[in-house]
């Protein structure tokens, strides 16, 4: 069956969240303004009407408060969906997340796990400055006892979400801000789940891999076809989980092109590009035959105005001559 | 057991070339020794007899462990141990300290160029200074596996080198071409007087005398033989010249005689055989793979006039000799039928110039016309 | 043990010698951690509950073994007062593997699923929005059950003790939310760090109903506890106990004591809730000294099989060193 439908990425996980809130009466949403206001970015706009004010349920400004009753109500038996607005209010929910959520399954031996699953915004690229912009999921993808995933397709917003949910653990999904309105094809009804655990080739190629996730992904790709009119044959990997990585599909690849290219949203000090670029260092260095390179943000809070926003964060140009410099070109 | 790197531990005797009683010659070829990197031969550096053989084909020995016992035929000399044995065929220090100089190497090339047998000094590195895949690579294809008997060079992988190292020589040199027709019926006569004394199988061929006389006319004109690498160029004091030898079925090798100027007729021409027999046999001594300081491509009879070729990075020159045929030729104001020979030099302009070529050309065409006394 | 939905104490004989007899276990058991704690059989930080015994003993009577708690840092005493095997307890606290959370936890991190006891948190007030959302989920399930959460003075300073009394009255959760306010957050006095000390008052901010308990005074504390439970049974939303109690020994055991009187301790201890309820019931003649001698014998044998459970239970193999951190799945291959 190829029969496929185009949906943005909002609808994507809209229509996720209301599959979800179909199949599993345990399946609620939680979180600022996703009842009547609709969302901050409008994925859950509508689903009130649909299923109410206690399936849909808005949350006072109380991130650490939401999150962690979240955490409470997956121990009491809910599959809970806690959606916080953007990463930088997630700093707020960080105790709850990372010595809760991540820690009550191994504190307590085995006999409580969290099936928890927490959506949020990231990234940059859309003017809202140094406090609604950083791309902070390595934070996360630090910390054992949590699955990080973050979908960059719009097929994976519309099947990551079911399999997160039927995770026992906390599950952090990332959605970058700039790809909501992303048009992007999506199998039939039914036909839409996906795993949780492998990374995507995007891209075949020979020559480079260029390993990325979540909204860079399209700069990442982009650049890569620009490189095939120099002949440069990149192959792009979308690591889809953050954590676990998926060491597998980047070592196959490393190995087949010998060269590496990072691109990665975050500050490059302690990034998950310095982690893939160590692993692929432990895992595959007789295989290289240049120097791991990064494309990673610079290090600076996101600025406001639009260039300096662009010149903050990787671009395709930045990702090609990263890729040119493997090549020693 | 001699050791030939510093990672080696152990060698296992292939074969032994010459037998207990033999005469040998500084430069012979004593043994054949498997190691982890492939086969070697060992060579050995003195005249003198072979006593005995302390080894059988088959047998590991230490590194250090003594093979053979060789009579010098001084009463000082004491036949065993290491340095009355044999060493390593490359000279391996002196070629290596110059190319090792800044060289950079990928973990990709080390591991292959490891897996291959190859020695990674010896391959020329990118316009970065860096040896990475492609290199090893170029460098096997136009080596061969290094000195395994039973070794074959991959004609695809060959061709894949020959285009590498040409594209990258078309690209980073800027060449220049000096031509002059030569008349080389001196030659010819002399060759043929020189051949009716000797037996058939000691016949010469007259690439010998024309490489020997190309070589020692280069040691006049020292900016057409070194090697030019991260923007220096090295002139060589002796002539390695790299020897075009097209291979059956495709694909061309350039492998190494080392100081040609220095050898007589008969020791070119042995070299010679030796050389094409081990390119077809895929059997080349490291020491061959890389050194060329520059190369010599003999068109050869029933061929072409004219070749326009092109250099072999690192080296700044190459040589390219048409077939030889009767031509009307003008000598002391009259026509008369002479033996031409078309030979031009590709030059790299960073390094020499024209004039150079120019040079080179008339020297050799004054020495061409008196091979008795080049 | 009288439990159930009864709003009144009934201090009959068999129950008053249970809630003397809980009081005396969790002493006694406190007492021989501190021993063990100076033989190094215990490690890291382990905090005594030693003079707030009448707060565990006396809330435990109003709950059923389906409610649910949430209990802070300085949770031996509610482990034992819920029930939780004391064997089971020391072996935690020994780090061994028969230990209630295998021995990951310490003393600061008891769990029991079978007693509904979620932890042992030890973030102060962390425990506080897993409350409100384990009552959210029995709320959404229709679960008559309530959740109760304990937690210091200490707690009320932070945001998410805001956050969580203010969710728990917004969205009528079934939470019973006990302070146990012994005067001091490790060594800072609650004069020292609230702009009002009555921290009932901070409750009353977001219309929950609370109460001042004397929570030297185990009858007091069951009898405000069950009144408490009832309410929130009814399905009418959170309610809160202020219980003051003290500790009689340090924050934890490397504490010299610098920020209290020896003189105010000694004070508190001529209240502390054994005294007093073995003197209150001897008085009335409820009780005798035969029967605190058979208590104090009964709650040694006890304490003694829990030393010997936790000497001779296995330590973890080093092989299984990060189980337990995910749930394992099928494909993982432990559950296939």
């Amino acid at each position: 069956m190829t029969a496929t439908r185009t949906l943005t990425y909002r609808e994507a996980i809209r229509e996720a969240l209301r599959e979800a809130m179909q199949r599993d009466e345990r399946v609620f949403l939680m979180g600022e303004d996703v009842g009547r206001y609709g969302g901050a970015y409008a994925c859950s706009k509508g689903l009130i009407e649909e299923f109410g004010e206690a399936r849909i349920r808005d949350t006072p400004l109380s991130e650490s408060g939401f999150t962690g009753a979240g955490i409470g109500a997956a121990l009491g038996g809910m599959r809970p969906i806690v959606e916080i607005m953007t990463v930088n209010f997630s700093l707020l929910a960080l105790d709850q997340i990372v010595n809760t959520a991540a820690t009550l399954r191994h504190m307590s031996g085995g006999q409580f796990s969290v099936p928890l699953v927490i959506r949020m915004a990231t990234g940059a690229g859309r003017q809202l400055a140094a406090q609604h912009s950083h791309s902070l999921e390595c934070w996360f993808a630090h910390v054992p006892g949590l699955r990080v995933v973050a979908p960059a397709t719009v097929a994976d917003a519309r099947g990551m979400l079911w399999t997160a949910l039927q995770d026992p653990d906390p599950v952090i999904m990332f959605e970058h801000a700039t790809l909501y309105n992303d048009e992007g094809e999506v199998a039939a009804e039914g036909q839409v789940s996906c795993d949780l655990d492998n990374a995507a080739i995007r891209r075949t190629g020979k020559d480079v891999s260029l390993i990325t996730y979540s909204g860079s992904l399209k700069k990442t790709l982009d650049a890569a076809q620009q490189l095939s009119e120099e002949g440069v044959d990149c192959e792009v990997i979308d690591l889809r989980s953050l954590r676990p990585l998926d060491d597998a599909t980047i070592m196959s690849s490393v190995s087949k092109t010998a060269r590496a290219v990072i691109v990665d949203e975050g500050w490059r000090s302690g990034s998950l590009a310095g982690e893939i670029s160590a692993r692929i260092q432990e895992q595959a260095f007789y295989s290289l035959d240049a120097p791991v390179e990064r494309v990673c943000s610079v290090e600076v809070p996101i600025p406001y105005p639009s260039h300096l926003e662009m010149a903050a964060t990787p671009q395709a140009e930045g990702i090609m001559a990263a890729v040119r410099k493997t090549l020693r070109k | 057991m001699p050791s030939l790197g510093a990672d080696m531990d152990e060698g296992t005797l292939v074969e032994w070339l010459k037998q207990p009683g033999d005469r040998i010659h500084k430069g012979d070829i004593l043994a054949v020794v498997e190691t982890q990197k492939g086969a070697i031969e060992i060579e050995v550096f003195s005249d003198g007899v072979f006593r005995d053989c302390l080894a059988s084909p088959g047998d590991r020995v230490p590194v250090g462990e003594v093979i053979a016992i060789l009579d010098s035929g001084k009463a000082s000399a004491a036949p065993t141990g290491k340095a009355a044995l044999a060493v390593p065929v490359a000279d391996a220090k002196a070629l290596q300290e110059p190319l090792a100089r800044g060289r950079k190497v990928t973990p990709a090339a080390r591991r292959l160029a490891q897996e291959s047998g190859m020695d990674i000094s010896r391959v020329v590195p990118d316009g970065t200074g860096v040896v990475g895949l492609q290199q090893v690579r170029a460098h096997a294809a136009i080596t061969g596996p290094p000195a395994v008997p039973t070794g074959r060079i991959d004609l695809k992988e060959m061709r894949k080198a020959i285009a590498a190292a040409m594209a990258r020589s078309k690209r980073e040199i800027p060449h220049y071409y000096v031509s002059s027709d030569i008349d080389v019926t001196a030659l010819m006569d002399w060759l043929a007087e020189e051949n009716a004394a000797r037996s058939v199988a000691d016949r010469l061929l007259y690439a010998v005398p024309l490489f020997c006389i190309l070589a020692r006319t280069l040691l006049e004109t020292s900016e057409l033989n070194g090697q030019y690498e991260a923007g220096e160029f090295s002139p060589s004091q002796s002539v390695h010249a790299g020897i075009a030898i097209a291979m059956r079925g495709g694909g061309l090798i350039a492998p190494a005689i080392r100081d040609v100027a220095g050898k007589g007729l008969d020791e070119l021409r042995v070299s010679l055989t030796d050389l094409v027999g081990r390119v077809r046999s895929g059997r080349l001594r490291s020491s061959e793979l890389s050194g060329a300081t520059v190369t010599f491509s003999n068109l050869g009879e029933r061929t072409a006039d004219t070749l326009m070729p092109i250099i072999y990075p690192p080296q700044v020159a190459i040589i390219g000799c048409g077939q030889i045929a009767p031509r009307p030729w003008v000598k002391d104001g009259e026509v008369h039928i002479r033996q031409i020979m078309s030979i031009t030099v590709a030059g790299d302009h960073r390094v020499s110039d024209g004039r150079s070529a120019a040079r080179f050309l008339s020297r050799l065409e004054k020495r061409l016309a008196k091979p008795e006394v080049s | 043990m009288a439990t159930g939905t009864d709003t009144k104490v009934h201090l009959v004989r068999e129950h008053a010698l249970d809630l003397l007899k809980q009081m005396v276990l969790i002493r006694r058991f406190e007492e021989k951690s501190a021993e063990l704690y100076s033989a190094e059989k215990i490690r890291g930080f382990l905090h005594l509950y030693i003079g707030e015994e009448a707060n565990a003993v006396g809330v435990m009577q109003a709950l059923g073994p389906d409610d649910a708690i949430v209990a802070t840092y300085r949770e031996h005493g509610h482990a034992l007062a819920r029930g939780l095997p004391p064997g089971e307890i020391m072996a935690e606290m020994y780090g061994k593997a028969s230990g209630s959370s295998r021995g990951r936890g310490g003393s600061m991190h008891i769990f029991d699923a079978r007693h509904r006891f979620y932890g042992g948190n030890a973030i102060v007030g962390g425990g506080l929005p897993l409350a409100v959302g384990l009552a959210l989920a029995d709320k959404m399930q229709d679960n008559n059950r309530v959740t109760c959460c304990f937690f210091g003075e200490g707690a009320a300073a932070e945001g998410e003790f805001h956050e969580s009394l203010n969710l728990a009255a917004l969205w009528n959760l079934p939470v019973l939310f006990i302070c146990e306010n012994n005067g001091y957050a490790m060594g800072t006095a609650l004069e020292r760090s609230e702009s009002n000390p009555d921290i009932s008052r901070h409750a009353e901010a977001y219309s929950i109903a609370s109460e001042d308990v004397d929570g030297m005074n185990v009858v007091d504390v069951e009898a405000a506890a069950r009144r408490a439970v009832a309410a929130i049974r009814t399905g009418n939303g959170p309610r809160f106990l202020e219980n003051k109690t003290y500790r009689f020994r340090a924050h934890s055991m490397f504490d010299a004591e610098l920020y209290r009187d020896k003189a105010e301790v000694e004070q508190w201890k001529k209240i502390g809730p054994v005294v007093r309820f073995t003197d209150w019931l001897v008085e009335s003649g409820m009780i005798r000294q035969a029967d605190m001698d058979t208590i104090e014998q009964e709650v040694e044998q006890i304490i003694g099989d829990a030393v010997t459970f936790a000497e001779q239970a296995p330590w973890e193999p080093v092989e299984d060193l990060t189980r337990d951190v995910m749930t394992p799945t099928a494909q993982d291959g432990v559950l296939s």
